[in-house]
């Protein structure tokens, strides 16, 4: 009788896991979908800025959401990176997915040293660690000659996508966009639902056990942390492409609050939520931005209305309604 | 007079004196945080507005009221104290049960909208706050010029940090307080109200930083984003020291806002980060921080 039940559970457990990824296949097609659709309906511009800082706010919830780690300082790899592309494409005159990728491994690699440090500490003092680290980068980015100052730099040109095609046109740029941040989206998908991912899970649960398994947990820490700042960087560099500028906004601190505030009202640990909250805070930025400093103000108020009633974000709160992993 | 590796003695000086300042805010805003810390279990992220929330309550009292700075000094303190228990009551309180990092997300919240509303009404360009009639002028101490003003600073910090380490350590209430931060439940059995005394933490550590904020406004401008500029080199400054220790958050403020100074003198492009590269070495060094224990 043991054995049946047993073998049943099993079953269903595994039938659960299957219609969950059918579910997830079926949520990926309708976004891959919509980014086909909505340049037709939205400004590209706009839609471009939205899915920049969906794809930063998906490499912060890797961090925060399945690796538990609370970094406050990731602007710091999403504006390094968007420094570097800008000077690669502008200075150097390499074409744009070239100086994506320098910008990207820029990210990764001052996220492997900034990881490194930071992961000799736990908890509130990782928070802090992380955001004096971004800060030292803000001060270095204010007083570095290449990165211009308060003037950051400018004009930076989109150039022609390996050398061939021209991607100066809004909508032919959109699609490049849309393409690496669905490339993002997957690859995080793919990592927290690969046995790295689970290991990932099982440290952020209970690091103790998980270290008396046999896991070397600072291990799985900083490679999570250098993925996290890589996709971080992917989006500062291709922000950078997108908007032809890097500046000193992109390294502030506020930017590192940004994507924890997008990451909180989207939900933290769900695949989806920092995608809507990216977009809820960059729309919002948008049609508040004419009301100056009262932007910060209610971005102040959406992180404590966030923190005392709305924890699970808007994703979280839909996937115990459908009852179905987000 | 003397000249060291080619730096003017007055210079020289005057830059040590600048970093000690510096450093007994560093202390200060430290010392506030650590308390706040080892009761509440929260880094307190609204600390670098109560501090500049300070400054504007003295600039307030002396425009609008025509209260000066002695009376400021007091009240001040006292005005964001109860502000920050409003606070704590009001929504911080709701967190105790949950991970400390909400704590930290609400407190950060809280400092965008302080901040904001602050930018609003007075501007980014700073309002000026004289310093005292019985303080203005200075001494010739031979080697340099002491602003009476500036040795006035030092040494009141210095008074505050030292009171605040005697209350601590060795009066009833601060055994209290240390008793509630090892083991708050057997505390609350021994019919201590541990939860009143959680509020007045927080109303103390708050007030503290508002002093700090009286005492820096007639140095620097009265200005809204002065606390946001600290509040990341203080968070710096704790985790160089660690937070275990009351003298060793004082000791590591005052020291590392003379590093800092010091830095001016002869290297002023890093003076901004060199506490951030302390921060690097210590961490590579001595992880848990120079007066730390290992949680």
């Amino acid at each position: 009788m043991a054995s049946v039940s047993e073998r049943l559970s099993v079953g269903g457990a595994r039938r659960e896991v299957v219609e969950t990824a059918a579910f997830h296949r079926a949520v990926f097609v309708w976004i891959a979908a919509l980014l086909l659709v909505a340049p037709f309906v939205l400004y590209p511009v706009f839609l471009m800025k939205v899915l920049c800082f969906a794809l930063f706010a998906c490499a912060f919830n890797l961090l925060l959401g399945y690796g538990g780690l609370l970094s406050f300082g990731h602007a710091a790899y999403f504006g390094i990176a968007s420094y570097v592309c800008a000077h690669a494409a502008k200075v150097w005159g390499l074409t744009p997915e070239v100086a994506i990728l320098a910008g990207t491994a820029t990210g990764g690699a001052l996220g492997l040293v900034f990881g490194w440090l930071a992961i000799k500490r736990q908890g509130i003092y990782f928070a802090m660690i992380t955001l004096a680290l971004a800060q030292m980068v803000f001060f270095f980015s204010l007083q570095a000659k290449f990165t211009g100052g308060e003037d950051g730099i400018q004009a930076v040109p989109r150039g022609r996508l390996l050398g061939i095609v021209s991607i100066a046109d809004d909508r032919v740029l959109y699609y490049i966009v849309a393409g690496i941040f669905l490339f993002g989206l997957l690859a995080i998908y793919r990592m927290i639902h690969s046995p790295f991912g689970q290991v990932l899970k099982a440290i952020r649960d209970n690091e103790p056990r998980a270290i008396s398994l046999g896991y070397r947990a600072n291990h799985y820490k900083l490679m999570v942390f250098v993925l996290s700042a890589t996709l971080a960087g992917l989006a500062g560099a291709t922000k950078a492409i997108v908007f032809q500028l890097a500046s000193l906004t992109d390294v502030h601190w506020s930017m590192s609050g940004e994507v924890v505030l997008m990451t909180l009202v989207g939900g933290m640990g769900t695949v989806f939520g920092p995608i809507v909250g990216a977009a809820v805070i960059v729309t919002m930025q948008n049609y508040l931005a004419h009301l100056g400093a009262w932007v910060t103000v209610v971005q102040g108020a959406i992180f404590v209305v966030c923190v005392l009633l709305f924890r699970e974000g808007i994703i979280g709160v839909l996937a115990r309604k459908l009852r179905k992993p987000l | 007079m003397f000249e060291l590796l080619g730096i003017p003695p007055q210079a020289l000086f005057g830059q040590l004196l600048l970093g000690l300042i510096n450093g007994s805010f560093y202390a200060i805003l430290s010392l506030g945080l650590a308390i706040i810390f080892g009761l509440l279990n929260i880094i307190n992220f609204t600390h670098g507005a109560q501090y500049m929330m300070g400054a504007f309550v003295a600039w307030m009292l002396l425009n609008y009221a025509g209260v000066g700075y002695w009376w400021a000094l007091l009240l001040a303190p006292l005005v964001v104290g109860a502000f920050g228990v409003v606070i704590e009551r009001l929504l911080i309180s709701r967190l105790y049960r949950l991970d400390h990092l909400y704590g930290l997300l609400l407190t950060f919240g809280l400092a965008l909208i302080i901040q904001g509303l602050f930018r609003n009404q007075y501007g980014v360009s700073g309002l000026p706050y004289g310093i005292p009639p019985e303080l203005t002028g200075g001494h010739n101490l031979g080697f340099m010029f002491l602003p009476n003003y500036r040795g006035w600073v030092v040494v009141a910090s210095l008074v505050v940090c030292l009171a605040t380490w005697f209350v601590i350590e060795k009066t009833k209430l601060g055994a209290y307080l240390r008793a509630a931060t090892e083991n708050p439940t057997l505390v609350q059995a021994f019919g201590i109200n541990v939860p009143r005394l959680v509020t007045l933490t927080y109303g103390f550590g708050v007030a503290l930083a508002a002093l700090a904020g009286v005492l820096a406004a007639p140095i620097y401008s009265v200005n809204p984003n002065m606390g946001a500029d600290i509040i990341i080199v203080v968070f710096a400054v704790v985790v160089i020291g660690g937070m275990g220790s009351i003298l060793g958050s004082i000791v590591t403020g005052f020291g590392l806002g003379l590093v800092e100074g010091l830095t001016k003198v002869f290297y002023p492009e890093a003076a901004s980060t060199v506490i951030f590269v302390i921060m690097v070495l210590v961490l590579l060094v001595k992880p848990a921080g120079l007066f730390g224990r290992n949680a």
